[in-house]
């Protein structure tokens, strides 16, 4: 159900903009639309992060998978369970770059044997494998994309380009982060679709994303290959964009203002959605923080003055009334008056 | 707002990336300009439709190069029943004459490296 839900909402999305722009509604999903997108992209991103910067986080998490330092003769594991700051950005740099956490996944089987079913934890590490394709792919097609935003065109992108189609294989050539980046979006939505567990706590927020970018590679895709659309007006319309000095969107296919409004959606979307692991991966405390909570002092930080009511102060309050209950006071009543 | 010394400064630099193009444009005060092309003065029919050269010219050289080479094919017929040599050199550079100021324009604007010329010598022209 929530497949086919994200599924006919991105549909929607493209006909809208398809047909939208091919009625001569060019202006709506190629500037109004793009430049809000740019700006409600940049304002819920900071929003968000600053949202999360508001919460304390006063204390260690030590989630670790490595031996803690300690004794000189205890050998430890710094990048897993990391002591010192530089060891700790150690272990981000892997995160973020190689998705370590990622590659510790496991998968639950069950053998039958002959004494009845044993259950056994395999290392399952194809998610790891085409999430990080999949990453990789979209970076560089995103930096590749960047002919189009500058002019000189950034010194990165004929570098990218050329490693990219290295193999040369029709023309334009093909690049493998296009056919790599299809085949990890596959991967991800199929074992959504079709691993019953992962399909019992799949939601619309899991399937829209990964159809969404799917939707935009297609589209991107069939603009190189297929119906090869006229690069040169894109590039002179996107400039115009990105100098504040939009022009007309002559001779542009209404497939570009799709790609183009499948993209908007995806910005404006990202910083309420799960796609804020971009920024929230920085922010994750139990990576984030050197494990010294045994080497160090940790002061609460917005540590209130406390009132203290003690019960000397509580029996000067309440002496006559305890006396006359016959309760036990530490002062009788005539000393406590002197 | 905890920690701010260190997430304002990777928020900072998060964004200021990513709306790069926009800002160094705009402060840059980038004007772009459609590249313009020297087309050929004495001719005015092209082998194929101008409008479908423009997106096919690619896929045709590949072709053509392919036939060429791997099945010996040597001519192409065009729809009006014209025989051209499948030859980048002696049929398409014979008009366009300048590679800076035909293939080039739009490639370098566009970031596009055909390796054509890695085997072609470019013509420039008159030069
Ligand atoms: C999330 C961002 C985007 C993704 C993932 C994406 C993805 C793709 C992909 C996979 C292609 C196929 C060809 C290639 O790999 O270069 C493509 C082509 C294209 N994209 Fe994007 N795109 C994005 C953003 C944009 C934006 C913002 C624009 C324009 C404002 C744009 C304009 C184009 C054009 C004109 C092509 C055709 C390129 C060609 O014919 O060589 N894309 N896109």
């Amino acid at each position: 159900m929530a497949f086919f839900i994200s599924l006919i909402l991105v549909l929607t999305l493209c006909a809208a903009s398809y047909y939208g722009a091919e009625a001569g509604m060019q202006w709506l999903f190629g500037m109004t639309i793009p430049y809000l997108a740019i700006a409600g992209f940049v304002c819920g991103f900071a929003y968000k992060i600053y949202s999360w910067a508001k919460s304390p986080v006063p204390f260690r998490i030590p989630t670790t998978g490595g031996q803690q330092y300690s004794h000189e003769w205890i050998k430890n594991d710094p990048l897993d369970n990391p002591h010192t700051v530089s060891w700790t950005v150690g272990r981000m740099l892997l995160e973020i770059l190689t998705f370590r956490s990622l590659f510790r996944n496991t998968e639950v089987v069950i053998h039958r044997t002959e004494d009845g079913p044993r259950v056994a934890y395999n290392s399952a590490r194809w998610l790891w494998l085409f999430a990080l394709i999949f990453h990789y792919c979209f970076l560089v097609i995103f930096l590749r994309h960047f002919r189009f935003f500058m002019d000189p065109v950034p010194f990165f992108v004929r570098g990218l380009e050329f490693m990219d189609g290295i193999f040369q294989i029709g023309a334009p050539r093909l690049y493998q982060t296009d056919v790599l980046i299809l085949a990890a979006v596959g991967f991800l939505l199929l074992r959504r679709v079709f691993d019953q567990k992962v399909r019992y706590i799949s939601l619309i927020s899991d399937y829209f994303p990964l159809l969404l970018i799917g939707g935009i590679c297609l589209s991107g895709i069939y603009m190189r290959y297929l119906s090869k659309t006229d690069i040169n007006a894109v590039k002179t319309y996107v400039m115009g964009l990105f100098t504040l000095s939009p022009v007309s969107a002559e001779g542009i296919a209404p497939i570009f203002f799709m790609h183009l409004f499948l993209v908007c959606a995806l910005l404006l979307y990202f910083p309420w959605s799960k796609l804020m692991h971009l920024g929230g991966v920085f922010l994750s405390p139990t990576r984030n923080l050197p494990n010294d909570s045994r080497m160090r002092l940790h002061v609460n930080p917005w540590k209130p003055p406390k009132k203290y009511h003690t019960y000397e102060a509580y029996e000067d309050d309440f002496r006559e009334f305890m006396v006359e209950a016959g309760l036990p006071v530490d002062k009788p009543l005539d000393k406590a008056d002197a | 707002m905890y920690n701010a010394k260190y997430i304002m400064p990777g928020l900072v630099i998060f964004l200021g990336l990513i709306t790069f193009p926009l800002w160094f444009n705009v402060l840059s005060c980038t004007r772009y300009e459609a590249p313009q092309l020297a087309l050929p003065e004495d001719q005015q029919e092209c082998i194929i439709d101008a409008k479908v050269m423009r997106a096919e010219h690619m896929t045709l050289l590949n072709d053509w190069r392919d036939k060429y080479v791997r099945d010996g094919e040597i001519t192409f017929t065009a729809a009006n029943g014209k025989i051209y040599d499948m030859s980048l050199m002696n049929t398409c550079m014979s008009c366009h004459t300048n590679k800076e100021q035909f293939c080039d324009s739009c490639h370098t604007k566009n970031s596009v490296y055909p390796y054509c010329w890695e085997c072609h010598i470019a013509p420039r022209g008159n030069q």
